[in-house]
C-alpha cells in the first residue's frame, strides 16, 4: 500500500543519503583514531623503555640515566591545585551573576559578547599578560601563584561559558516550584540552581584545567625554571611543569633525551586522563538525576 | 452566594509588555471550596492565577495594577511578605515538577526553607502530607528514592504534598491533569474535593468537563475579561451571557 510511485523514488534517496553520511561520519572517527593512535604508538614506543619508578622520583640531571621529572610533575600539581582553588570560584560566581542575578540590558550582553571572545584568546597572550600583571607589577615573582593566576585567566572563560550552559538547562519550573513555596531568590540559587547544576559546572571546570595542565606557552611567558632541583613549598616557590620539562628535554642533542621526552609524554597523558576519568565519573553518576 | 469571601480581586490589570491580559477582573472567592477559571486557551486563566501568589513578577516586563485581598489584606501591598504570602498561597503547576532529590526531600523542601530543622518535625510534616495528597500509602517504603521514579500521576500528588507541607490556606492549581492520563485524573478530583473541606482551591482547566464534576463555582474569562461567575451548577445549565452558553455548547474555544 505505501509503495506508490509518490514515496518510492524519494525514499531510496534517502535511504542512499543516510548511507553517504553513515560513511562520511566512519571517515572522520577512523581519521580522528587513527592520528590519536599513531601520536600514542609513537610515544609509547620511545618512551617505555624509560618509563620507570626512577623517572617520577628523581630530579633533573644532566645524565639522562639519573635524570626524572618529579619537579616538574609536582609543580603542575602544585599550579593545577591553586588555579582550581581560584578559578572556581570565581566561575561560579559570575557564571551564577550573568545567569540569575545581572540585569538583561546591553552591558550584561557585552559582557557575554566578550567572555566567549576571551576564550578564543591565544594562550600566549595570557602569559605575557601573567608576566606583566603577577610577575611584575603585583610582584609575586616567577612564583607558583604567579602562575596559578595565569592559568585562572586562561580558563576562567571556559569555566565561566560550561558554568553558564549547566546553570541554564536547569528547567524554570524548578526554579518556579521553588518559588511558589515561598523561597527566596538566593534560596532557589542555593538549593535549586547550583544544587541541580554542580555536575554540570564540576565537568566543565575539570575539562578546562586537564587543559590548562598541557599548556606549555604561558608557562614560558612567565618563565617557570627549567632546571629545578626542589619540589615547590609554598606557593610563592619558583617552579616548572610537565611541559616545559617535556619541551627542554626535546631539544637536548643527547638521543635518550628524546625517549625521556616520551615518557613525560606518556606521564602528562596519563595525568590528563586520570582528570578526564573523574568529570566523566562525575557527569555519569549525576546525568540520571538530572533527566 | 454566600457572603463570605477569602480572595477579593479588585479591578486587577495585567499587562506583559504592551500587551494587556487581565482587564478590570473583580472576583470574590468563597473559603472551603472549588472555584473553576475556564476559558479558551490565551484568555488569561493562568495569569489570573499566578496573580494570586504574586508568581506573574517574575516575567520581565509584568505590569499589575488594582488590588487582591486575602482575609482582608492586600497582598500588592508594599510591605507585604512576600515568601510568606507565597507560603499561604500554595501552587500547583501543569505539568508535575517535582525536584531532582528524593520524595522526601521533596516535601521536606519548603518547611526547611521556613525554618524547620529537626528531623522529628520534619519526619511528621512529610508524612502527614503525603497522607493528605493520598500517596503515603504507595511511597512510604521508598521515601529514599528519586522522586523522578514515580509515575506521572504520583509525581503531581507528591508536588501537592509538596505544597501542603508549608501549611498553605489556599491551593492554585493550574491545569494539573493535562498531563495525567484518566485513571490519574480521577484520583486527583478526588483529591481535590477532599482538600476543599480544608483549603480554599483555585483550579485553571480548560476541560469543561472537569469544571462542571469537580468545581462549586465557575468563573468563566474571555480574552482577559471576566464573562461570568456563579455557582457551577447554574454557569453550565443556565449561563447568564451567550458567550458563556456558545463555550459550553462548543461552538468555539
Amino acid at each position: 500500500m505505501l509503495k506508490t510511485n509518490k514515496t518510492k523514488k524519494p525514499s531510496r534517496l534517502r535511504k542512499i543519503n543516510d548511507n553517504i553520511l553513515y560513511i562520511l561520519c566512519l571517515i572522520g572517527i577512523i581519521i580522528a583514531f587513527l592520528s590519536l593512535f599513531a601520536l600514542l604508538a609513537g610515544a609509547f614506543r620511545d618512551g617505555l623503555p624509560w618509563l620507570s619508578f626512577d623517572l617520577l622520583t628523581n630530579f633533573p640531571s644532566r645524565f639522562p640515566e639519573e635524570a626524572g621529572l618529579k619537579a616538574a610533575l609536582f609543580g603542575s600539581l602544585w599550579v593545577i591545585g591553586l588555579t582550581a582553588l581560584i578559578s572556581f570560584p570565581i566561575g561560579i560566581a559570575s557564571a551564577l551573576y550573568l545567569e540569575e542575578y545581572a540585569p538583561a540590558n546591553w552591558f550584561t550582553s557585552f559582557i557575554q559578547l566578550n567572555i566567549a571572545n576571551l576564550a578564543g584568546v591565544p594562550s600566549i597572550v595570557y602569559g605575557i599578560l601573567g608576566l606583566a600583571l603577577f610577575v611584575r607589577a603585583v610582584s609575586l615573582g616567577r612564583s607558583v601563584l604567579s602562575g596559578a593566576l595565569t592559568m585562572t585567566l586562561l580558563i576562567l572563560p571556559v569555566i565561566i561559558i560550561a558554568s553558564r550552559e549547566a546553570i541554564r538547562s536547569i528547567p524554570k519550573a524548578h526554579r518556579e516550584g521553588a518559588y511558589a513555596l515561598g523561597a527566596s531568590q538566593w534560596q532557589v540559587t542555593q538549593k535549586v540552581v547550583l544544587s541541580e547544576a554542580i555536575p554540570g559546572i564540576l565537568t566543565g571546570t575539570i575539562l578546562a584545567l586537564s587543559r590548562a595542565i598541557g599548556e606549555t606557552a604561558p608557562m614560558i611567558a612567565i618563565a617557570a625554571l627549567v632546571y629545578v632541583r626542589f619540589i615547590p613549598t609554598s606557593p610563592l616557590d619558583r617552579f616548572t611543569v610537565l611541559p616545559i620539562q617535556i619541551y627542554n628535554w626535546m631539544g637536548l642533542p643527547q638521543s635518550e633525551f628524546r625517549g625521556l621526552a616520551a615518557a613525560g609524554i606518556m606521564v602528562l597523558l596519563a595525568v590528563l586522563l586520570a582528570m578526564n576519568s573523574i568529570a566523566i565519573y562525575i557527569r555519569n553518576r549525576y546525568q540520571k538525576r538530572a533527566k | 452566594m454566600k457572603n463570605e469571601i477569602k480572595i477579593d480581586v479588585k479591578n486587577l490589570n495585567i499587562w506583559f509588555g504592551k500587551t494587556h491580559v487581565i482587564k478590570d477582573i473583580n472576583l470574590g472567592i468563597r473559603p472551603n471550596a472549588i472555584t473553576a477559571i475556564m476559558g479558551p486557551s490565551g484568555c488569561g486563566k493562568t495569569t489570573l492565577l499566578r496573580a494570586m501568589n504574586r508568581l506573574n513578577e517574575l516575567i520581565l516586563g509584568s505590569k499589575t495594577t488594582g488590588q487582591i485581598y486575602v482575609d482582608g489584606i492586600n497582598i500588592y501591598d508594599k510591605d507585604i511578605d512576600l515568601y510568606d504570602l507565597r507560603r499561604r498561597v500554595g501552587m500547583v503547576f501543569q505539568k508535575p515538577n517535582p525536584f531532582p532529590k528524593s520524595i522526601y526531600d521533596n516535601v521536606a523542601f519548603g518547611p526547611k526553607l521556613h525554618g524547620v530543622e529537626s528531623d522529628k518535625d520534619l519526619n511528621l510534616i512529610v508524612e502527614k502530607s503525603l497522607k493528605e495528597a493520598a500517596l503515603w500509602d504507595e511511597v512510604k517504603d521508598r521515601l529514599k528514592k528519586d522522586a523522578l521514579d514515580l509515575s506521572g500521576g504520583q509525581q503531581q500528588r507528591l508536588c501537592i504534598a509538596r505544597a501542603l507541607a508549608v501549611e498553605p490556606e489556599i491551593i492554585l492549581m493550574d491545569e494539573p491533569c493535562s498531563a495525567l492520563d484518566p485513571i490519574a485524573t480521577s484520583k486527583i478530583e478526588n483529591l481535590m474535593r477532599n482538600l476543599a473541606k480544608k483549603y480554599t482551591v483555585l483550579i485553571v482547566t480548560h476541560n469543561m468537563q472537569q469544571a462542571s464534576r469537580v468545581s462549586d463555582y465557575t468563573v468563566f474569562l474571555y480574552l482577559g475579561k471576566l464573562v461570568e461567575f456563579d455557582y457551577t451548577k447554574k454557569v453550565f445549565e443556565n449561563p447568564k451571557s451567550e458567550l458563556t452558553e456558545k463555550y459550553i455548547t462548543g461552538e468555539f474555544g
